[in-house]
């Protein structure tokens, strides 16, 4: 088993390496697309060989010394927390791949773009899999570069403004959480993410760990990203190639979350009790935040970018995530890591559907597509414009799929907070996420209306639309099928997360 | 001994010393090997030049080369075996000890002249310069910025730092051309006015402590009479002036730029690793060694300077346009302005612990910062021509491998992967600095890594933009610059890959 999960690391690391030689452009993206599928592969393995009687036990353990020096080792490991993320990267990636062998971005060619491609998968594979903190640090850092290259030079618009403010903002994000690192393991003695979530904080005083969560909390929330520091998100959104779009989405977003699960919540408990109330007080306004800036996008005169728009309605989704977490219960914990899975597979779907709607129209400007009456894709392109109303009203968390379970239990979770948290208080931001649901079923069903719906036989910018190409039906149908299996079977990822949740709580 | 001449003979008079025999130090050639052979080597190439015929000039860059090997490989037998002191005084404490500080140093400061060396190899025919002059002056400089982290002793210090620095002037004079002049100049007079400051704050110490002996003035320092104490106090400080000088911090590091801009291209990146090194390594000994009664004061000194030199140096670079001249090289020497900024950080958090245990993080970001400074500055000696920053844009699509690497070493100072020794040269620093409870200045530090990430990354993204201008013929680039690059780059990725290799010193105890 461990092995496999070295071979899940390594494989994307030396596919990339293997870019640097000088290969043709088609002959490379068929040689990512066969990387990412090996490495799915293996991710599935990884699932099968995976213990499910006992998912809050670390398998698959590697535990090598790397660095003595600094007292770094390469400890990897997998439980019911990380598991899902990790075979939600892995096959998002391969989608990515899949559906880049068809549909290049318009940029520096192919060989370079599966390098990045497959480097970027590499250090989010390994921020899911290392149970060491300066080695958790470090594969955050992997994923800078190559997106900050896939935005700049395969994006469009003001590609290289949005990039740099992405790797800037993260890069200080990051660096102030490695400070909270650094000091944990000072204080602490080790770095190592199991060792210190079984101590619960004990050996850290409790200046130490208000410290400490605070710098670890600022860094993972800029990563996530949580209101107020979402800023560089939607530019970067907007900016991104259509692949780019959904890994940053899709997977770069949850390593922030995953974040505050695995090391901020059971590292520094006291600390993160403390701001609990305020991420809880972040999150809820984020909800309802994202969801106005939807809706002004989506109003028609607008000249709201799709794009755009569903960058801010992550802002929103990622919102009930952090407020999942803020509740500090399981179960606010469950709907958390259940809402995770369930963002990354239904945006990932939002943002391929609307990045082909762009490339077919040339814009993703909601007016000019929308004309007078509407986009009429129902007409136009009935499947694409069936699979855009299927994510919308799955990301509106209709009840059955997948949306609907995480967004629930995170309300549920902050109806009922952990015992020394303000209950007042968290009633208030469930109220307020109540009614960012709402509003967020406001702008999507708007979305839908003006996107598909409308009159086909008015004047469009573009006169042929194609329907659903192959290589597209290829690498959606898995997400929307996963979306529905996750929304009718929520046990598949609650079984794996739970018991893992209540052990990081301290009660399992 | 005094002679009289007023019988018509001379006359001994006795030696007062009972036991001359014990006057002569006994002399651990094998402790100060590093240094003497870079010596001897730099001799060798002086007299050799005389006679070399002008076509076999060549002959004396591969000398210098092969000298500084030799070096090199003297450090190891002192490495695997146990520390060494030479030049000991009856009264104890010696004046050369070559334990892993001094040793890591010298790795610096001789593998960083053995990569200029071969960085050189080409400019000095290229630009015409005076062959045996140039490898004379080059080995001289390294063989003093070898000593110095050896010395133990004040004098053997100053010396040691005028060894380094002097042929430095000339160095930067070579280029015969007005520039070259003007720099040269401008680092002459601020580097002479700071040595004259550093020995006036040496002579203050010495009265104060009474001794030169690093050891024992920290002995004299703890114990000085009350009235001696603001003697002492200002001493230390214009000692630290001094130092500050060499290793660029603000607010002395206004000749910085010039300097590199009008300097030969290796000979810039010479300062910019080993001239640092020396005035670091010098730096480090006089605080923690012989103030250390004062810890806490000139820790919040070095903290205070640390923080605006990073500040100021990362902010000019960021200021550095694409289309001015040399602004390749101006950036370059902005950026190690910010450098020697993180570099003084475990320097401070030394005096705020009290220990000498930070220290171990400087010596491991210099070497990184001395192995992928040098290798940036080689991949500008190759681009050559105005050395605008524009002059980069494409270079991928000429040059495939100076890209990269390039790329790589610019990732490397900007400490993200996968520059991964580079953002572990910035863990350990930050550790230390945390460790030491300086809070505030790694919150400063990572401020500035980011400000610097902004312009390395520029830099870098130029690299791999769609290159405008019609494809210029690629020049053929010089085997020796190749294996220098070669050298770094394979280097900077071993070291990515095996951190530990370097990291070590920051566990091993250092003196």
């Amino acid at each position: 088993m461990n092995a496999v999960l070295i071979a899940l690391l390594a494989l994307p690391l030396l596919g990339a390496a293997l870019m640097l030689a000088p290969i043709g452009d088609r002959r490379a993206l068929r040689l990512g697309t066969t990387v990412t599928g090996g490495t799915l592969l293996l991710a599935i393995a990884l699932a099968a060989g995976f213990d499910h009687g006992a998912p809050s036990r670390m398998q698959a353990v590697t535990d090598v010394s790397w660095i003595p020096a600094l007292d770094v080792r390469l400890h990897l490991g997998v439980d019911g927390i990380s598991l899902p993320l990790l075979v939600l990267t892995a096959l998002l990636t391969f989608l990515c791949a899949v559906y880049s062998l068809k549909k290049l971005p318009a940029g520096p060619g192919g060989r370079a773009f599966t390098g990045l491609l497959l480097l970027l998968e590499t250090g989010m594979l390994a921020t899911f899999a290392v149970l060491d903190l300066v080695l958790f640090f470090l594969a955050f850092e992997i994923v800078l570069i190559p997106m900050y290259f896939l935005i700049s030079r395969w994006g469009s618009g003001q590609k290289v403004a949005a990039a740099n403010r992405f790797i800037l903002y993260t890069l200080l994000g990051s660096a102030v959480m490695l400070l909270g690192f650094l000091l944990i393991g000072v204080k602490a003695g080790t770095f190592d993410m199991v060792k210190l979530a079984d101590a619960h904080g004990s050996g850290l005083s409790h200046t130490t760990q208000l410290i400490a969560a605070l710098a670890i909390l600022v860094g993972l929330a800029v990563k996530a990203p949580a209101w107020p520091l979402h800023s560089w998100l939607p530019d970067a959104h907007t900016a991104a190639p259509t692949v780019g779009s959904v890994l940053l989405a899709g997977v770069m977003l949850k390593m922030g979350t995953y974040g505050l699960v695995r090391v901020l919540l059971p590292i520094v408990p006291d600390g993160t009790a403390t701001y609990a109330p305020y991420l809880g007080a972040f999150a809820a306004v984020g909800i309802v935040y994202g969801s106005l800036a939807c809706l002004a996008l989506a109003r028609t005169g607008a000249k709201g970018d799709l794009k755009r728009l569903i960058a801010y309605s992550s802002v929103g989704h990622m919102g009930f995530v952090l407020l999942g977490i803020a509740s500090l219960t399981p179960t606010g914990l469950n709907g958390a890591l259940f809402a995770n899975i369930a963002h990354g597979l239904i945006t990932g779907l939002l943002f391929f559907v609307v990045g082909a709607v762009k490339d077919r129209y040339g814009t993703a400007d909601l007016d000019t597509l929308a004309g007078a009456t509407g986009a009429a894709l129902y007409g136009r392109a009935p499947r694409i414009g069936a699979l855009l109303a299927f994510a919308a009203v799955a990301s509106l968390g209709l009840p059955g799929l997948a949306g609907f379970w995480g967004e629930l239990l995170a309300m549920y979770g902050a109806f009922d907070p952990a015992d020394g948290l303000s209950r007042p208080a968290f009633v208030t931001y469930m109220v307020l996420a109540g009614l960012g649901t709402l509003l967020t079923a406001a702008y999507l069903l708007v979305v839908v209306r003006r996107v598909c719906m409308g009159d086909p036989k008015q004047p469009a910018p573009v006169a042929d639309v194609a329907d659903l190409q192959g290589y597209e039906a290829a690498s959606w149908t898995p997400l929307a099928a996963l979306t529905l299996v996750a929304g009718l079977w929520p046990a598949l990822l609650l079984g794996l997360s739970d018991p893992a949740v209540k052990h990081l709580l301290g009660s399992g | 001994m005094t002679t009289t001449h007023d019988l018509g003979q001379p006359l001994m008079t006795p030696l007062a010393v009972a036991d001359p025999g014990g006057l002569i130090q006994s002399v651990d050639w094998v402790a100060i090997a590093p240094p003497l052979i870079a010596a001897l080597a730099a001799l060798a190439v002086l007299v050799a030049d005389l006679f070399l015929p002008e076509a076999r000039k060549r002959l004396l860059g591969w000398l210098s080369a092969a000298g500084l090997l030799a070096a090199l490989a003297m450090l190891l037998p002192l490495v695997l075996g146990d520390t060494r002191s030479t030049f000991c005084f009856k009264s104890g404490g010696c004046s050369y000890t070559a334990d892993h500080f001094a040793l890591a140093f010298q790795l610096l400061a001789l593998g960083g002249a053995l990569l200029t060396v071969l960085l050189s190899l080409h400019t000095v025919e290229d630009e015409k310069l005076p062959g045996g002059e140039y490898w004379f002056l080059l080995l001289s400089s390294a063989c003093g910025a070898a000593l110095l982290p050896a010395a133990r002793d004040l004098a053997t210090l100053v010396i040691a730092l005028e060894v380094a620095t002097l042929p430095a002037f000339a160095l930067v004079a070579l280029r015969r051309d007005g520039r070259g002049a003007e720099s040269a100049l401008k680092f002459f007079l601020s580097s002479v006015t700071a040595t004259a400051v550093m020995l006036l704050g040496v002579s203050f110490v010495y009265a104060a402590a009474g001794t030169i002996q690093l050891q024992g003035i920290a002995d004299g320092l703890a114990h000085a009479p009350g009235q001696l104490k603001p003697l002492a106090e200002a001493g230390a400080v214009l000692t630290l002036v001094g130092f500050a000088f060499k290793t660029a911090a603000v607010p002395f590091h206004f000749w910085v730029p010039d300097t590199y801009v009008g300097a030969p291209l290796p000979v810039a990146g010479y300062l910019s690793v080993v001239g640092k090194a020396a005035g670091l390594s010098g730096l480090a000994l006089v605080t923690t060694v012989a103030f250390r009664p004062y810890g806490h004061t000139w820790g919040l000194v070095l903290a205070v300077l640390a923080a605006l030199t990073m500040t100021v140096g990362n902010a000019a670079a960021l200021r550095q346009r694409a289309d001015t001249p040399y602004g390749a090289v101006r950036l370059l020497a902005w950026s190690s302005v910010g450098q020697a900024g993180y570099l003084l950080v475990p320097l401070a958090a030394a005096g705020y612990a009290d220990s000498a245990d930070p220290l171990g993080a400087t010596v491991a970001y210099a070497l990184i910062y001395g192995l992928v400074n040098l290798g940036a500055f080689g991949v500008v000696a190759l681009v050559g021509g105005t050395g605008r920053l524009e002059s980069f844009r494409g270079l991928a699509s000429r040059n495939r491998w100076a890209a990269f690497a390039l790329a790589f070493f610019l990732l490397c100072l900007a400490g993200l992967p996968p520059g991964v020794v580079g953002l572990f040269g910035k863990v350990v620093v930050f550790r230390a600095a945390v460790d030491a409870g300086l809070g505030w200045l790694a919150v400063v530090m990572a401020v500035n890594v980011v400000i610097a990430l902004a312009y390395y990354l520029k830099w870098t993204a130029l690299l791999f933009a769609p290159s405008t201008s019609a494809d210029v013929a690629v020049p053929r680039v010089p085997a020796s610059l190749t294996a220098a690059l070669g050298l770094a780059a394979s280097g900077a990725v071993v070291l990515s890959v095996a951190p530990q290799l370097v990291l070590q010193v920051v566990s091993g105890s250092l003196f």
